[in-house]
């Protein structure tokens, strides 16, 4: 339970500094050469819906990948505000890469996770860092930061160990897994006595990653399954607990962004839209109904853009008011994204109804994500407790 | 004493028009056993559906000779259900939707006698199906501003069109299709407007699937590219095209208004059933939402009721124009709350195929395609942002806003 938040002095920055800003540019020149929304749409009915060389461009050639990783292990020693702005460029483009799953989520759990099996995780966060490896955690997307994941996954163990965290093998299924299907190295969280995480090889025979036919095709589900999979332990009892919560909490956060960048985007394209297309003599965006509605929707994308600000900021400081703030964020980004890409379709008239427009792309990864680590409703009743608004 | 006399008054009146009709109902019934005696329901089907439909029992309020025999309205279910516990063939009125709701009354108001004699028979059996060639890119909310093209030939009895419609249903397996074009672009665009039966198969017609944001296909575009239509198919006078289409599209609205439904009968039983199935997925915040959702519902259920009362008393009223718009909000927000109810199956989706499907599939299919394709209830048939002008100025009285565009010649318009 946090203490009332009072003068505006203890608000951290929430503003765009100069690196986040010089970011975004390199970002969206990137995005805009090799993410155009005509390609996003065709990879949707391709086999590889990840852009596996946009990616490592990505995350490799302009070293988003490493933003949260420390310098002295092979990052960019950055912070969650760097971060987020990656992630609203990506959700602007609705780009098919596993930056949220890879770069945020998965290296969140490895950097809250120091402790066993230390060498291997240096070896494994250098490898994320660089851009040759990509890993995702095995929960299913809809996992709400701080519920405990469903124990389906059973640990065994051989009694011989070379390494200390190695000998065990991992048996069962997690279901509904986002950026899972490019990923190298699989983190899995075990509820077994003690709590466990984790790591496997993508690539070992008794891993299975099915693609799954998903609502947003840009962000590609799959359902995993492992059979006597060999793995090696990354973290045990409350130091795993403590790495999947803060790579649940990071990830409601980036989310979050990347749900501002894309309302902003529809925003931006709406407006556009409304300014050309003409119906009974005039510009359609001349009608005074069309015009409130889109003040209305530029009002809650500014309003969202400061509750993001804020959930990135108090990630990079640990604030101890992250709790709130990521959910203020989540729910939210969620809700206006959602009605942004809603309104983008709306107001677009019939061809916004259309395959061969955008709008179905924002749409679909604006519901779909409003789902993810949690939708609105469970991030505004965490809240009850939070600060103290108890239910009926 | 004054209460006592109306209801008198009013019990003999009923009782004259209740045993009027009853009389009228029996004796098509008789003529539906006479029929089925000379016509065996084991016959061939078009045959059989031929003959009804030349014994003036396919539709019988349209005109003897036309299918009918000029009586009630009323007495259509007494036919109907007649042939239907005979077994007899169906002229399967759910495929032929345009042309049994938009494209015969159009033809019985305004087409020649020789033009109902020429279509309305295949039409009414099925061996004819009818589309609609009205929308355009540019002409969507603003209909009347519509640029297909027709003109007409030197020796006067020909037209030629070029242009290309779209949102068009059923075109790649109509016969026929309602086409509105422009006549004359020195006037007015309401008034430049000419209404044409355009043959399906003629040369220059060019049918291409719309792919939509679910995934497949339920509308086409056509394109028009030098398609000669004889002045024999043209509907209605030159420069009428308006009037006969604000027809065809008043039985548009009336057909989309919809049909009775039981309580929980449309989309929000699906999100009550499963949230009777799935008591994991509950929270207290789905539980208010879901509430206020199936009030909303039912609510809306007692006012279509309503409107349908009005109806069939002969007393239209305005509710109409606001039944639409309840509809396709409540089919939206009801489609999202269910998605969100779904939690991790919500992300999941069933078949993004491309592939033509007869209709929207609302019932058939998952969550998300729901959600998806009721984002096209606010915009199809009239936007909800149309109907609300509508309402404000047609019903409330509310100015009008500035027209800048209704005596400018359609040529000089910007577009």
């Amino acid at each position: 339970m946090s203490e009332p938040r009072g003068l505006e002095d203890a608000v951290p920055d929430l503003l765009y500094g100069e690196a986040e800003t010089e970011l975004r540019s390199a970002v969206r020149a990137l995005l805009e050469d090799r993410c155009g929304w005509p390609d996003v749409l065709a990879r949707t009915e391709t086999p590889e819906t990840y852009d596996a060389g946009l990616w490592r461009a990505l995350a490799a050639d302009l070293g988003c990948a490493g933003l949260l990783i420390p310098e002295s292990q092979g990052g960019a020693g950055a912070s969650y505000r760097e971060a987020a702005v990656v992630a609203e460029e990506a959700g602007r483009a609705v780009a098919p890469v596993p930056y949220l799953g890879s770069a945020v989520v998965a290296t969140a759990a490895l950097l809250a996770a120091e402790g066993a099996g230390r060498a291997g995780n240096e070896e494994l966060l250098a490898g994320l860092a660089d851009g040759t490896v990509t890993a995702a955690l095995a929960v299913p997307f809809a996992a709400m930061p701080g519920a405990r994941p469903e124990p389906t996954v059973r640990l065994g163990a051989s009694p011989v160990q070379a390494e200390p965290g190695d000998g065990y093998w991992l048996s069962g299924t997690v279901t509904g897994l986002t950026d899972a299907l490019p990923a190298d190295v699989l983190l899995i969280p075990v509820d077994a006595v003690p709590y466990g995480l984790y790591a496997v090889r993508a690539a070992e025979p008794g891993v299975s990653l099915v693609p799954v036919v998903s609502l947003d095709m840009t962000r590609q589900l799959a359902d995993l399954t492992l059979d006597e999979v060999p793995a090696r332990r990354i973290a045990s009892g409350e130091a795993a607990q403590r790495a999947v919560a803060a790579a649940l909490t990071a990830g409601a956060a980036v989310l979050a962004a990347e749900q501002l960048g894309l309302a902003e985007r529809c925003l931006e394209i709406t407006v556009a839209y409304l300014k050309e297309r003409r119906q009974f003599g005039r510009p359609v965006g001349s009608f005074q109904a069309l015009k409130h509605r889109l003040a209305d929707l530029w009002v809650g994308v500014t309003q969202a853009r400061a509750a993001a600000r804020y959930a990135a900021a108090c990630l990079a400081t640990d604030d101890p008011d992250v709790a709130v703030a990521v959910a203020l964020a989540k729910a939210a980004c969620s809700d206006i994204a959602v009605r942004a890409a809603e309104e983008c379709v709306q107001l677009h008239g019939g061809i916004g109804f259309t395959w061969e427009h955008p709008a179905h792309l924002y749409l679909k990864r604006a519901k779909s994500s409003a789902t993810g680590f949690g939708p609105p409703d469970r991030h505004r009743a965490s809240l009850a407790q939070l600060v103290n608004l108890p239910g009926a | 004493m004054w209460p006592a006399v109306r209801f008198a008054e009013r019990r003999v009146v009923n009782d004259k028009t209740l045993n009027g009709a009853a009389r009228a109902a029996d004796d098509l019934r008789r003529q539906v056993r006479d029929f089925l005696a000379a016509h065996p329901v084991s016959a061939e089907p078009l045959g059989f559906l031929r003959a009804r439909f030349d014994a003036g029992l396919a539709w019988v309020h349209y005109p003897p000779g036309l299918g009918g025999q000029g009586l009630s309205r009323d007495l259509q279910p007494a036919v109907d259900s007649a042939f239907t516990a005979a077994g007899a063939p169906t002229n399967h009125p759910e495929r032929s939707g345009i042309g049994l709701g938009m494209a015969a009354p159009t033809i019985l108001a305004y087409g020649r006698h020789d033009q109902q004699k020429r279509w309305l028979r295949p039409l009414w059996t099925g061996e004819e199906i009818w589309c609609q060639l009205f929308s355009e890119p540019g002409a969507g909310s603003d209909l009347a501003g519509l640029a297909t093209r027709a003109v007409r030939d030197s020796s006067g009895e020909r037209w030629v069109v070029n242009g290309q419609k779209v949102w068009t249903s059923v075109a790649h397996l109509a016969r026929w299709a309602l086409l509105v074009a422009r006549t004359d672009p020195d006037l007015p665009k309401h008034q430049g407007l000419t209404y044409f039966a355009c043959d399906m198969t003629a040369p220059g017609v060019e049918v291409r699937p719309l792919r939509q944001l679910t995934g497949e296909a339920e509308f086409n575009e056509v394109f028009l590219t030098d398609v000669v239509i004889p002045d024999s198919d043209r509907i209605g006078a030159v420069g009428e095209g308006w009037k006969v289409a604000t027809a065809t599209l008043m039985n548009e609205r009336v057909a989309i208004g919809g049909g009775a439904l039981p309580r929980e009968g449309g989309m929000i039983g699906s999100a009550a059933r499963t949230w009777r199935q799935r008591p994991e997925q509950r929270t207290p915040g789905l539980h208010d939402r879901l509430l206020r959702l199936w009030a909303d519902a039912e609510v809306a259920r007692l006012a279509g009721v309503r409107l349908r009362q009005q109806l069939a008393a002969g007393r239209p009223g305005p509710e109409g124009s606001g039944a639409k718009l309840v509809f396709a909000r409540l089919n939206q927000e009801i489609s999202e709350f269910e998605v969100e109810l779904a939690g991790p199956d919500g992300l999941r989706y069933d078949d993004w195929t491309m592939r033509r499907p007869e209709g929207a599939n609302f019932y058939g299919r998952g969550p998300g395609y729901r959600f998806l394709r009721a984002r096209g209830n606010s915009i199809e048939g009239g936007t909800s942002e149309i109907l609300r002008n509508i309402i404000a100025e047609r019903v409330l009285g509310l100015p009008p806003e500035i027209r800048v565009d209704k005596d400018v010649p359609w040529k000089d318009l910007p577009r």
